[in-house]
């Protein structure tokens, strides 16, 4: 008998959820009642499935099964009784639509979670929490809030979905370019959120697919496509980021024979395109950056004039310290760590562990190792994953007992 | 099918310069114009424009007594002038409806759904 691991299972939940869920809230058209029929699924499947194995589908399963809890649970209500006449009908009706990118259901529902009467930090959270699959007390720890602060935000959100009635459907035309922002911030804080946590690779990849969704819903939509390319590009070099005992393995010392070339070639694909349709914008100019890094066979192979042009770009369509601070570092690679490190100076970026991590690399390159040091040991403070801090306190070592010795904070 | 009320927030504002009565006019048949989109839509409920704030009285209950104060209830330089009370299948229509409102009267506009109507 085949066994099935209860990590497998999860990892199928984290998966699958989002479908399951968004599918349950067109047929029912209630969240909570979707929510807590897809986990009833998954409780039963984690008794059955490591004693009866896999079903063929077991997102199929999930979402039959789900919408089977859910009719039993409206049966036992009357005003049940009422709403499921109605939802055996709806459900006859659609059945008969043709399926494509405009009936995925996730798609309505990322609109709905996504939509402009929310505010930015709910729209992370329902869409993490109705799409990605994550529990409470993990969207919490994304956002580094109280769980129970969390969960009145979450309960608040579906409240107003209610009550508002905010639709669950994909906007029109005329309506797309306003609704497509918030939808686009959303999947790259997600795709963000998936960079570190357990439940990492599940986010990754429902911000890419629902990326992938998107662009092809919308082929018209440049920055869409420019999101897609960045997240694909991104997540390719996703196997070189960790060396074995997990700490951060930096760009220039990545062995990019292990970056994923199908993705690769994916991306340089979706950015190509963007580069005929000329409507640079902000995804677009990052995608295009990842993809002169993708091109070069080693670190000192990039063409560093052409990913510093790139910045330039950037900066001027989003002038942020942190553009500011990645233009620098690229500026660094043409023009020498002295050049970069005069720019640094006026950014006010004292609380982002990146810029003293990039300030801690220019003044040891400098020759200057008790400053390195300071800042390398500022940067694994303000780290928030282990795997940053690691590599950190691995480059402290590096620069040896002098530099840490005077590392102490002041 | 569900109902909303759009408010309209006015500020308190003397520095302002007063309309011309050409303004006025022109603004009159706006506000008119929109008010027959939304009755030809069977958006319409209902509508009001109100008195300055200045001309409200508040009416409470303290210790058993019925109290009158001259009002507003609430001090502040934002008041409603005015609403409509629509019908709209969703949010989304009704915040359509909004926009045109504010485009009209170039002042914000407060979004609530009523919580009795059915399906609410």
């Amino acid at each position: 008998m085949p066994i099935v691991e209860e990590a497998k299972i999860g990892r199928i939940f984290r998966e699958e959820s989002g479908r399951s869920v968004a599918t349950l809230i067109r047929i029912f058209g209630d969240i909570d009642l979707a929510e807590d029929a897809v986990q009833d699924a998954f409780s039963l499947a984690l008794r059955k499935w490591p004693v009866e194995g896999l079903p063929p589908n077991p997102g199929g399963w999930i979402t039959r099964t789900a919408r089977n809890r859910a009719i039993d649970h409206l049966r036992r209500e009357a005003r049940g009784r009422e709403l499921l006449g109605q939802v055996i009908e709806g459900e006859e009706e659609a059945s008969g639509e043709e399926a494509g990118p405009m009936q995925d259901d996730r798609l309505r529902l990322i609109f709905t979670c996504c939509h402009p009467a929310l505010s930015t930090e709910v729209q992370v959270a329902l869409t993490l929490r109705l799409l990605g699959g994550l529990a409470t007390h993990e969207v919490a720890r994304a956002f580094l809030v109280a769980e129970p602060t969390m969960a009145k935000r979450i309960v608040r959100a579906k409240h107003k979905i209610r009550a508002a009635h905010i639709p669950y459907r994909v906007p029109s035309e005329a309506e797309l370019p306003e609704r497509l922002r918030p939808v686009l911030a959303v999947l790259y804080l997600t795709y963000n959120a998936g960079t570190s946590g357990p439940s990492g690779d599940g986010l990754r990849q429902e911000a890419i697919r629902l990326a992938l969704a998107i662009a092809s819903l919308m082929p018209d939509e440049a920055e869409v496509a420019g999101l897609l390319a960045l997240l694909l590009l991104t997540e390719s070099r996703w196997a070189a980021r960790f060396a074995a005992d997990g700490s951060l393995v930096l760009l220039r010392d990545q062995d990019r024979t292990a970056w994923d070339r199908t993705m690769i070639e994916e991306g340089h694909a979706v950015v190509r395109a963007c580069l005929r349709r000329n409507r640079p914008g902000p995804y677009q100019i990052q995608a295009a950056i990842n993809a002169v890094h993708a091109d070069a066979a080693s670190i000192e192979a990039t063409d560093w004039s052409q990913v510093l042009a790139l910045y330039d770009q950037l900066l001027a369509v989003s002038p942020t310290p942190v553009v500011a601070l990645n233009r620098a570092i690229a500026l660094g690679e043409v023009w020498g760590p002295h050049a970069a490190l005069v720019l640094l100076d006026d950014l006010d970026l004292d609380d982002y562990h990146p810029f003293h991590a990039a300030r801690a690399d220019l003044l040891r390159r400098l020759g200057r190792p008790t400053d390195a040091a300071r800042a390398y040991a500022r940067a694994a403070d303000l780290a928030p994953s282990d795997a940053e801090r690691a590599f950190l306190f691995g480059r402290l070592d590096e620069i040896g007992p002098i530099g840490s010795e005077r590392s102490e904070p002041s | 099918m569900p109902r909303y009320l759009l408010s309209v927030h006015v500020v308190d504002d003397d520095a302002r310069e007063p309309m011309t009565a050409e303004q006025m006019e022109h603004s009159w048949q706006e506000i008119n114009a929109l008010e027959a989109e939304m009755k030809a839509a069977g958006a319409w409920v209902f509508s009001g424009r109100l008195h300055d704030a200045d001309t409200a009285t508040v009416v409470r209950v303290s210790g058993g007594e019925i109290l009158t104060t001259d009002g507003p209830f609430v001090e502040a330089r934002e008041h409603i002038g005015g609403f409509y009370i629509i019908e709209a299948a969703d949010l989304d229509a009704a915040l359509g409806w909004a926009s045109k409102v504010t485009r009209t009267i170039s002042a914000p506009i407060e979004v609530w759904p009523f919580a009795d109507t059915a399906g609410g």
